[in-house]
């Protein structure tokens, strides 16, 4: 078991390098080109937790097509994203926000730690073999789950025609406008 | 890996998405980190699916990662329609639905 744990190590700096880059790099872009690092890392500590199709669909779905979107809009919008934090360099609002996002961890350890719930401290319950496997979540998806699979894929329609209808162009918007 | 450690590792991630979103001023990067407290929560629904041996919380975590496209698509198109106005984008400045 001590390759797991060599390799949770690794993943986990990776995973939070990755998040901190996200939130402290200036650029948006260099924020962007991070998140992509730290879900590749993430997608390593779903595989330890035995969850391969997820861990696939991350690197695809998310590393691949969503952080390529964000990439073009970045690109797109450029210099005009403020690189800054609010009020300032040692604003009031950035240290409130630090100090709140630590007592938020703070309360949410303590919540898990303290919920008596004795599976914790183990490695899990004993898995059938398939878990995890696109084999096994075909079939929850289509049997026990098809109501928020459909519910799911018309989200999904309902998000591309509103995009459609919020970047388009319009007469009127770029000139004049408020 | 004992299963404990993966929840507090989600909570420590979700608690710097949460601190990125306070204090930071681009909503571009307000919405990366959004993703990263998404992300968060599916690390800790994929532990917890581990724990108990079952697959439901694989397909609440693929739920969520469809809510989080969404949330994407819907973000990036606003952000380009604040850019064609013309208007700053900057979370500061778009304050007049502030009550």
């Amino acid at each position: 078991m001590l390759f797991e744990q060599i390799l949770f190590f690794v993943a986990a700096i990776g995973v939070l390098a990755g998040a901190l880059g996200v939130v402290l790099l200036r650029n948006p872009f260099y924020s962007v080109l991070s998140l992509i690092g730290h879900l590749v890392s993430l997608a390593i500590l779903f595989l330890l937790l035995r969850s391969e199709f997820l861990a696939a669909a991350q690197i695809v779905v998310y590393a691949g097509a969503i952080m390529v979107l964000y990439l073009f809009v970045t690109a797109y919008v450029g210099g005009a994203a403020p690189t800054s934090w609010r009020g300032g360099e040692a604003g009031a609002v950035g240290q409130l926000g630090v100090i709140m996002a630590g007592a938020l961890f703070v309360v949410i350890s303590l919540a898990v730690l303290g919920s008596s719930l004795d599976a914790l401290d183990t490695r899990g319950a004993e898995l059938e073999p398939g878990f995890g496997s696109p084999g096994e979540i075909g079939q929850l998806l289509l049997k026990k789950f098809l109501i928020p699979f459909e519910a799911a894929s018309f989200l999904l329609l309902v998000a591309a025609v509103c995009a459609v209808v919020l970047a388009r162009r319009r007469r009127g918007l770029e000139e004049g406008g408020v | 890996m004992d299963v404990v450690w993966f929840v507090v590792l989600s909570a420590l991630i979700f608690a710097i998405g949460a601190a990125g979103v306070m204090t930071r001023r681009s909503p571009l990067v307000i919405l990366l980190c959004t993703e990263l407290m998404l992300n968060a929560c599916n690390l800790a629904l994929l532990a917890f699916a581990r724990m108990h041996g079952s697959g439901d919380g694989q397909i609440f975590a693929l739920i969520v990662m469809v809510v989080a496209a969404c949330e994407v698509v819907i973000g990036l198109g606003l952000i380009v329609a604040i850019y064609r106005k013309r208007m700053a984008i900057d979370v500061d400045k778009l304050s007049e639905l502030r009550g």
